[in-house]
């Protein structure tokens, strides 16, 4: 098997499938049907367990390029976007949980929440950013975008910085977890930024084209 | 004096834990499909919040399991899983400042003869989640009155025990230790205000606070100092240790008010452990009643 064969029969549908298993696992919780215990709050625990993982997708879609230029393998490019749509999926699980279960969807309180607290203004927005993305995600979009796609998406960048800060705000004296999601967001930034790891190679927006070499 | 329960939770209201329906067995019991579960308990929750006064204890699994105690960890579970390294027995009390039979006592013969109390008292945490728990334990002011305080006393300090041996936690610098509170005399005094030594006719677990902890119902739940070692009387009001870590969101009252939000989350609502939606917030957590009169004249802005 070629490494692009590889990429195409394991890995992505590793990515596909693999973004399932944490919506799994909160949903055999909510049912109480297996050993998976949620706790005593379980709101609480859907909406902190769907923020960290859209997190934690967020992380793994910014890992593709580095990964690639590291590799050489241009084919794991085809990861970025299963991994994106699962991040963008928990987010909304994730905004669902905070509308409905901490804010009884009162608009006029969620209004003022985003507008008063910054943490929920910071999350409010890499919702947003996150929401566009999505929606521009298709192949047609793509086309019809051209150059400014390449533009828009890198937006993700700032979604991912605004969802790191939104964790550390928010969370009232144990830091050690958001400073991790930092850490590991700055090291991912700062190996697009250099020039050290490999010159970059063009980026190939339409999912699942292989470049020719 | 005879003690008034609170108003709204009679005892013939507390069920006893044996018939306490889990909501896994509930579950069970309904057989409803996947699909039709989650409207279902959205529903009774959403029902209960209409209703507002169905204070049913909350069970003691959850009680016992979602803790905020961060000598033995931060998570919400990390002191059911770590607190077997306290050893709530043999225990002494330091007893100091203003008071006419200061000295370091043994818990059992510090308690000795005070009446014992069984109090189910709604439990709000400044994290906008709250409990109903059933105490057993003494009135504080049994207690004080025993310790006879003199005329300087104004204020009472409670001392949880700093110990990196028993309470792991303490290696790390996350907060000040010990970990202090306090109140003012007249609201240690007051009948509401509690030492608690059991939940649900059992010993307090070391997860809870053992083998003494303060209850205090219409403050929020961080002024329960746990694993009490010391209580001294004095003069000034004490530096609470939440107020000295950050005294923009913490004060020393901390009385529950849902018309004054902590900086980072609103006060509004709340959800009581069982529930998924929030229910109103009451004044004095609903102890208003009773309570409310300790603080005539005083801002109620400045009472957080």
């Amino acid at each position: 098997m070629t490494a692009s064969q590889w990429v195409g029969r394991i890995l992505r549908p590793t990515a596909l499938i693999g973004g399932v298993l944490p919506g799994l696992y909160l949903a055999l919780g909510v049912l109480e049907i297996t050993a998976i215990d949620l706790g005593a709050n379980p709101a609480e625990k859907l909406e902190h367990f769907t923020g960290t993982t859209t997190l934690v997708m967020l992380l793994l879609s910014l890992a593709v390029t580095p990964l690639r230029r590291l590799t050489g393998i241009n084919a794991l490019v085809r990861l970025r976007k299963p991994l994106g749509l699962w991040a963008f999926a928990y987010a909304l699980f994730h905004m669902s949980c905070y509308l409905v279960f901490d804010q009884s969807l009162l608009w006029g309180e969620i209004y003022y929440e985003i507008l008063k607290r910054p943490y929920i203004t910071v999350g409010f927005a890499a919702f947003l950013i996150l929401l566009i993305l999505a929606l521009t995600s298709s192949a047609w979009a793509i086309r019809k975008l051209g150059q400014r796609w390449t533009t828009l998406h890198k937006g993700v960048y700032i979604a991912a910085v605004l969802g790191v800060l939104h964790y550390l705000w928010l969370v009232k004296l144990d830091t050690s977890t958001p400073v991790a999601f930092a850490v590991v967001l700055v090291v991912l930034l700062w190996l697009r930024r250099t020039r050290a790891v490999q010159p970059p190679t063009p980026d190939f927006a339409r999912d699942g084209i292989i470049p020719t070499p | 004096m005879l003690i008034r329960r609170p108003p709204d939770i009679r005892s013939a209201e507390i069920t006893d834990e044996r018939h306490y329906l889990s909501r896994r067995e509930w579950l069970t019991a309904a057989g409803l499909s996947a699909v039709a579960i989650m409207p279902e308990r959205l529903a009774a929750a959403s029902g209960r919040l209409v209703q507002g006064t169905d204070d049913k204890p909350t069970s003691y699994k959850d009680i016992t399991t979602y803790n905020n105690f961060y000598e033995f960890g931060t998570d919400k579970s990390d002191p059911a899983e770590n607190a077997h390294t306290l050893r709530p027995r043999p225990w002494s009390v330091t007893v100091e400042g203003d008071v006419k039979k200061p000295g370091r006592y043994d818990l059992d013969d510090l308690l000795k003869g005070l009446p014992a109390v069984d109090r189910t008292y709604r439990h709000r945490c400044v994290e906008a989640w709250s409990m109903v728990i059933p105490w057993n334990g003494i009135l504080l002011r049994d207690l004080i009155n025993r310790l006879e305080p003199g005329t300087k006393a104004k204020y009472v300090e409670f001392h949880t025990l700093y110990d990196v041996q028993q309470m792991p936690m303490q290696r790390s610098n996350i907060m000040p230790w010990p970990y202090v509170e306090g109140l003012r005399l007249d609201e240690a005094r007051h009948p509401l205000t509690l030492l608690a030594t059991g939940i649900y006719g059992k010993t307090i677990p070391n997860q809870n606070g053992a083998p003494l902890r303060l209850v205090v119902p219409w403050k929020y739940g961080f002024k329960g100092g746990k694993s009490i070692v010391k209580i001294r009387f004095v003069e000034q009001q004490p530096r609470n240790s939440w107020q000295l870590l950050a005294p923009d969101e913490y004060g020393f009252f901390a009385n529950v008010n849902p018309a004054v939000d902590h900086p980072r989350w609103s006060q509004a609502r709340e959800r009581r452990i069982g529930d998924f939606l929030k229910r109103p917030t009451l004044p004095f957590n609903g102890y208003a009643e009773q309570v409310a009169s300790l603080y005539a004249g005083m801002d109620p802005k400045k009472l957080y």
